[in-house]
């Protein structure tokens, strides 16, 4: 029947960052090809960072990712001070971790509110919303510019920091500040509410795809993981130190993906909010767990595309822990570090989970601090490999529904993922 | 058919954070939405569309197969906008063009795999290097609110014209602490304004993200250095991480 023959191609996946695309070839009902493939320009940050100053990478490296470069500086960071051997205050510990909620909740908002929805309503973009679904855009654009400004009243601006510095804060924000962010935020939970309940009463749009398939996180005693913790998977009983990250992600090119792929235990593996929710969700906050609970998701799920779901919980933990850091920071003594660094030879590994998933920053300096050495692993890049996999489950399984519902499937799966394509090749 | 200006926005090797700070603007964007047609915008909407009005370009240029896609959005645009640092000079991407060679940033980059034909890269171009360009918003990150004021000057078939004085300027202004006071080598006399003196202003030196004013006063920058015991290398390097040459007026206003 030639209703079985299909050919799809898509030339570019809207509404995700980056430019990725979709082959699926059938002959008579049977798949012959079925691709996720990776044409994003690489920009060759590990090179570029060679022979810059220490002071210097997380400038440079923040702009691997313009949707998470506070996550990039971070990790960033955390790979200068454990390679030049620097410890941070409690001060900076806290306000990075504010940045890096502000940051999770900026982007797990951004993709919900403009790039999924309008899948699960069928439309072509954020902008019809704007006459449909007014009270749930309002609601979006509320939380997405607080987040935005947390970022901005912490890290001097939302993308590209300005603060966060190699072991200190350049300057700290007036408490003042922290105590009107404090109470917007608390201002902001009905509206995550109201968003998470429009989700889930859409949420049967989301396809009831499964594969099981390894889920990689960082985890930590007492705490939901983001900024700390030794690396785990639902596939090993020991957790990893973050600085033996090469034997978990193992990274390798091939020639449909300038972005490299990575597998551990299995032949793939799945990162983001998801991972962290399968792996570490016992340790949600009492409103993250409410919200979980509301949307139906009840521990561990194979189902990729409740990584959306994972996000909605994600950004409610993200206001809770930004509330705790808040007070605890009104607690102390706020004044500026001064900028003492004695440099070394030496190299180090800083890992973050930032909105995508789990990333490593690697970095080797000489005596004067100067880089000599980079890698830097993308969260995306060890989720495409993942992708693919999927893509060789599902289309066999949504075939029979016809080219143009497999392809609009195929799409909404990537964007499930919320890839972060050209962070990916970097 | 609507008759409003079409505009579209594309993006090559960079970040999509200039993209971004469009999405930042929030509610302003959706009264720009309704000012213009969004035809196309890969990264929140799915279509596209024949022809242009105005053009955003993000990004620099690093293949032979993107410079071909660019010529094509140059021919089919009316108006072609240059937009962050990436597009205006090449930006952070030219830092690879310091590098001894291609196939050595390859080979750092993919090791034994460097020489498979889908990695393949030259040195980094800014857009101006392959096309026309008409206007320029620099910046790493672009400011959304100048983004914003540009797009409104040109919808009003106005030529923008952006601050043509440095970022030291900014920082009197604001009565911010010189950063040479604290042994913090800044590139402000020379850098382009209109980022508010963001860096500075939040304790860090300026790195020239927006590049340097037409006619940067080098006499002036040689004084400071003198007086602070910097050399002109410092200097230079510094500006290369946005890939700005303070010896070339830069011409784009």
């Amino acid at each position: 029947m030639a209703k079985n023959n299909i050919h799809i191609e898509v030339n570019h996946v809207t509404r995700v960052e980056g430019h990725g695309n979709i082959v699926v070839d059938a002959k008579d009902g049977q798949i012959e090809k079925v691709q996720w493939q990776v044409p994003e320009a690489p920009r060759f940050f590990e090179a570029m960072v060679v022979g810059r100053d220490y002071s210097e990478l997380a400038v440079i490296t923040s702009r691997i990712c313009g949707i998470c470069s506070i996550g990039h500086t971070l990790a960033s960071l955390k790979a200068t001070e454990a390679a030049l051997g620097i410890g941070i205050s409690e001060t900076t510990r806290s306000l990075r971790e504010l940045l890096l909620h502000g940051e999770t909740l900026q982007s797990h908002i951004l993709h919900i509110g403009y790039l999924v929805v309008p899948d699960l309503l069928r439309v072509n973009s954020v902008f019809s919303l704007a006459e449909t679904h007014k009270d749930l855009l309002l609601a979006v654009t509320k939380v997405h510019r607080l987040a935005n400004e947390l970022c901005d009243i912490i890290g001097g601006r939302t993308t590209h920091p300005i603060r966060a510095r190699v072991g200190r804060f350049s300057k700290l924000p007036e408490k003042k500040e922290l105590e009107e962010l404090k109470s917007r935020l608390k201002d902001i939970l009905p509206d995550l509410q109201k968003i998470a309940e429009t989700i889930k009463a859409l949420a049967d749009n989301f396809p009831a795809f499964e594969r099981e398939t390894e889920y990689l996180s960082l985890t930590q005693a007492g705490e939901y993981a983001f900024y700390g913790g030794d690396c785990i998977t639902n596939d090993i009983a020991e957790t990893i130190p973050v600085n033996r990250y090469r034997e978990i992600v193992n990274e390798y090119v091939v020639p449909q993906s300038t972005a490299k792929f990575g597998k551990f235990n299995r032949d793939s593996f799945m990162v983001g909010a998801l991972a962290r929710y399968n792996n570490n969700f016992r340790q949600l906050t009492s409103l993250s767990t409410q919200a979980a609970e509301m949307l139906g998701l009840k521990g561990i799920s194979y189902n990729p595309f409740m990584n959306n779901i994972a996000q909605v919980v994600e950004c409610v933990f993200a206001v809770e822990k930004s509330m705790e850091h808040i007070d605890r920071l009104l607690d102390m003594e706020l004044a500026l570090e001064a900028d003492k660094i004695e440099v070394k030879a030496g190299s180090g590994v800083g890992a973050v989970e930032v909105p995508r998933g789990i990333l490593f920053h690697e970095y080797e300096y000489d005596d004067r601090g100067v880089c000599i050495k980079a890698n830097c692993v993308i969260p995306t890049n060890l989720n495409h490999n993942n992708i693919q996999l999927d893509f060789e489950k599902m289309a066999p399984e949504f075939m029979e529904l016809g080219p143009d519902e497999l392809r609009f499937y195929l799409e909404m799966l990537v964007r499930a993922y919320d890839p972060c394509i050209s962070c990916s090749t970097h | 058919m609507s008759s409003k200006p079409k505009v579209a926005f594309f993006d090559f090797a960079c970040c999509e954070g200039c993209q971004l700070q469009v999405a930042n603007l929030e509610e302003e964007i959706l009264v720009l939405a309704q000012m213009v047609d969004v035809v196309e915008f890969r990264e929140v909407m799915t279509g596209a569309a024949p022809a242009y009005d105005i053009a955003f370009i993000e990004g620099s240029i690093t293949r032979r197969a993107d410079e071909n896609r660019l010529k094509d959005i140059r021919n089919r645009s009316k108006l072609l906008v240059a937009y962050g640092q990436c597009a205006v000079s090449g930006g952070i991407n030219k830092l690879k063009n310091r590098r001894p060679g291609m196939d050595e940033v390859k080979k750092e980059v993919y090791g034994d795999s460097a020489g498979m034909p889908h990695l393949d890269t030259y040195p980094t171009k800014a857009i101006d290097e392959i096309v026309a360009v008409d206007f320029y918003i620099p910046g790493c990150p672009v400011n959304r609110e100048e983004f914003l004021w540009v797009v409104k000057e040109l919808l009003l078939g106005k030529t923008p014209r952006l601050p043509n004085y440095p970022v030291c300027v900014n920082c009197k202004l604001q009565e911010n602490a010189c950063l040479f006071d604290f042994s913090i080598i800044c590139l402000g006399p020379l850098a382009r304004a209109g980022c508010g003196a963001v860096c500075p202003a939040n304790g860090v030196a300026c790195c020239a993200c927006r590049g340097t004013v037409d006619n940067p006063n080098k006499n002036a920058m040689h004084e400071i250095l003198l007086k602070y015991n910097y050399t002109v290398e410092e200097i230079k390097k510094k500006f290369d991480i946005f890939a700005v040459d303070p010896e070339v007026q830069s011409g784009k206003k």
